[in-house]
Formats: structure tokens, sequence, C-alpha cells
């Protein structure tokens, strides 16, 4: 399986839930794809309408950002990690 | 070879504009006191130290001596290793305290406060030399909130010798939940002032300048110029990315804080690291989200013990880079979360197109 770890600031879209489970087996986008599915809120906060990731959310593949990788085509392996961080201002 | 030589009264406007005056005389003189503002580099250590001092080259710098003998034989050593504008005080400190201009007594010399720096002193990391090092360097916080509060009481009771708060809000009784360096009865206060209090009955020698101001792109460079290092703990990303610019243009490394809830994150940003450049705030996020995306801890809540975390690790950060030890946090990104007691660590990768800090 795939962990997906949703920081606190968008956990008002996943029930509360902090991590989720996916189906290894494609990229990044299909495993947004899935979350959309269950979520149908969640993925619009880290997508823009045009398919690009939002440039103030983060998607990391374990310790890797996809940006430097292939984004959102990046493969996720099975075991891997899938983190997502906005980026937050408090201080 | 000749160096420009500047009056006193001259040093002074050119350090209001930038110019760091560095004193270079030997510990024992300085017990005779020292010029306000100036920085201790003595002259033997000073082709070592003077890339802290003016890491662009450009800097002016003004050296002053007893005399003004001494100041004119470094300054041509300065000059032939490539610094543009190197200046030296004439007539020394005799003429700047003849003049009537404001001194100070000596921080540095024979008399470290050994008792009081006893736990660092053991460390071989820091030791003597080390502790001088804090003595002398500049560290300004952009903010004296949650994260600023946790690092400026380290910093200060550290050692670190000038303290910058930059903030132009006061105490309000919702901020002390968190916001450790100020006090009940400080509530309505300007928090550099009730800041600088705490600092100073914290440690007496650290100097604590509060500036009351808001960061902008507008005035973030000359805010920020001649500081070691730039602690960013302010609460909004305007400020962030400012602040992010203006370090990058001035080659300060930024000890990146931000918190959210029960998280929060923290990474060092600095581009011009010498031998190994690292990533800017926008090669972590391109930008800033819309308001509408992006609800602050005013709206959003926050555990008070998580910017309690993170600017302590912040001030770790700051404390490695002005002792120059151990692996700073470039290049990655610790988000730690309360909740699920968790540190993770991601890397971040500089962005080559990065409109900032791509060369």
């Amino acid at each position: 399986m795939i962990v997906v770890r949703i920081p606190a600031a968008l956990r008002g879209f996943t029930a509360g839930a902090h991590e989720l489970q996916v189906a290894p087996g494609g990229t990044v986008a299909d495993v947004l794809a899935e979350l959309r599915a269950r979520h149908p809120q969640l993925v619009p906060r880290l997508v823009a309408p045009d398919g690009t990731l939002r440039p103030f959310v983060n998607v990391y593949v374990d310790r890797a950002d996809i940006r430097s990788l292939q984004g959102l085509a990046t493969r996720v392996p099975a075991g891997a990690v899938l983190s997502i961080l906005p980026a937050v201002a408090g201080g | 070879m000749t160096v420009r030589e500047v009056t006193p009264a001259e040093a002074r406007e050119l350090m209001i504009r930038g110019a760091v005056l560095v004193d270079v005389r030997d510990a024992p003189e300085l017990l005779a006191g020292m010029a306000q503002g100036a920085v201790h580099v003595p002259r033997c250590d000073l082709a070592a130290r003077v890339p802290e001092l003016a890491p662009d080259r450009d800097r002016t710098l003004l050296l002053m001596c007893a005399s003004g003998v001494r100041s004119q034989l470094a300054a041509t050593q300065l000059a032939a290793l490539g610094y543009v504008d190197v200046r030296s005080l004439a007539g020394g400190f005799t003429r700047w305290r003849g003049e009537g201009l404001p001194t100070t007594l000596p921080r540095v010399v024979g008399d470290l406060d050994t008792e009081r720096y006893a736990r660092q002193l053991a460390l071989p990391e820091v030791g003597e030399a080390g502790q001088r090092r804090l003595q002398d360097a500049r560290v300004l916080l952009i903010g004296a909130g949650g994260l600023g509060s946790p690092a400026a009481l380290y910093l200060a009771a550290a050692g670190v010798g000038h303290l910058t708060l930059l903030d132009d809000d006061r105490v309000e009784r919702s901020n002390l939940q968190r916001q450790v360096l100020h006090r009940d009865a400080e509530v309505g206060a300007l928090k550099i002032r009730s800041g600088a209090t705490t600092l100073r009955g914290l440690n007496p020698r650290v100097e604590v300048i509060g500036l009351e101001a808001r960061l902008a792109s507008s005035n973030a460079r000359a805010l920020l110029d001649g500081q070691q290092v730039v602690l960013d703990g302010s609460d909004n990303f305007a400020t962030r990315y400012a602040a992010n610019d203006a370090c990058v243009a001035l080659g300060i490394p930024c000890v990146h804080g931000s918190v959210f809830r029960f998280e929060g994150q923290v990474t060092v940003l600095w581009p011009a690291r010498p031998g190994s450049a690292g990533p800017c705030y926008r090669c972590l996020y391109p930008e800033p989200p819309p308001p509408a995306l992006a609800p602050s801890c005013a709206e959003a809540g926050v555990l008070g013990i998580v910017p309690g975390i993170i600017g302590s690790l912040q001030a770790a950060e700051a404390l490695k880079l002005l002792l120059g030890i151990g692996e700073p946090l470039v290049g990655r990104m610790l988000r730690y979360d309360a909740l699920q007691a968790r540190f993770e660590e991601f890397e971040v990768p500089r962005d080559p197109r990065c409109p900032v800090c791509a060369r």
C-alpha cells in the first residue's frame, strides 16, 4: 500500500483523517485521482483547475519533492509515503 | 598604496548607510572602551574573519585602532585581498572619544563571562573562540511572537551579542499562551519593548535593539543589511517573501520557521552558502497562496508549544551557523507534527529557474 499523510491544514477535507491508504501501482496523479473519489474537496486544494500542482503546495514521495522528479507523473512505489505539505505562514 | 581616511563623524554617517566599523585593536586595549556599534576583530584575525563582515567585498569597511596607524596597515591588507571600499578612522579610538562620540564598555576582552557560559565553554565545538564569535554576532528576528519568543530567549541566553527584534505589534492577552517573551503586565506594550526588557533581564550583556517596523519589499534590504543571520518568525506570507528576497540579495542565511495548529516547518534558506548553495523560500514554495486558501493562526488556532519547539529549532540552527559547526538544515526541511509526535525530513532542492536566487 501507499500511505498518504494529510497535513493539519487539510484535514477538514478528509473528515479529520491524518493518513489515508491507497493501492500502489501508479503515479502521483493516480493517487490524487483515488483521493478525489473519496474526498472530493481535498484535491482542488492541491491541484489547480488546469491540472498543475498549486505553487504553494508541495508533494513528496518519501523525502523527494515531486517538482524535482516528474511532477504529478512521478511514480509512487509500493510502500512509499506520499506527504502533502502546504505553505503555512503562522508565527 | 594610500588608504582613504575618515573622521569619526564621517564614520558615523557611513555606518548609518550600512558601513561596518571594525575595531582591530588587541583585546586588552578594549578595556578603555569601544566606539558604539563597532565590531571587534583583532588585526591578526582580520583576514580570516573579514568574509563574515563583508561577504560581497563591496561593503564599506571602516577600520579603527587606537590612533589610526595600525588601522591603515590593516586597510592596506584588506584592499590587497580585493575589498573594494576600506577606509581607516583617522585618530582612532582616541579621537573618537575625544570628540565625544558614544562609546561602550568592553564586552569582549579577558572578561568573558566564563561562569555564565561554563556549559557552552565546556563544549569543544564552542569553547572560548566560539563564545567570542557569539558575543560579536548580529542576529535579527523578524517577529517577536510565537517563534521569535523562544528563539530570542535562547539566543540571548547563549550570549549572542547583538539581537535585533523587528516587530510593530503590541502585546495582546491572546499572545501570552505562546509568546513567552512577554509578561502579563506588558499587555498593551510594544513587543519590542516588552521583549527587550525580558531579554535584558535574562542576559544584561546582550545588546537588544528594537525596530518598530513592518518588513516589506520596500524596506527589507535596509532593515536586514549587516546581519549575520536572519530568523524569520513572521506571521504572514507577504513578510516571508519580502524577507526571503532581501536575504537572497544580501547573501544572509534565513532560518525559516512556520507553524499551523499542531504542525511546524523549519529549514535554512541560504543560496549564498559558500561551497554548496541552498534553496530560497521561492524554491520551496514558488508562490504564496491566495488569502482564501491561507487561514491565519488567528483563525485556525495553534497549540502554544508548537511555535515553542519550532522557534527553538530555529535558534539551534542560528547558533550552528554563527559557530560554523554541524550540518545546517540547508536543502532539507524538518516538519514536526505534535499530534503524531513525529518529525519528518524532506529534501528541498534548488529551483534552477527560481526568479530570485537562480543565477
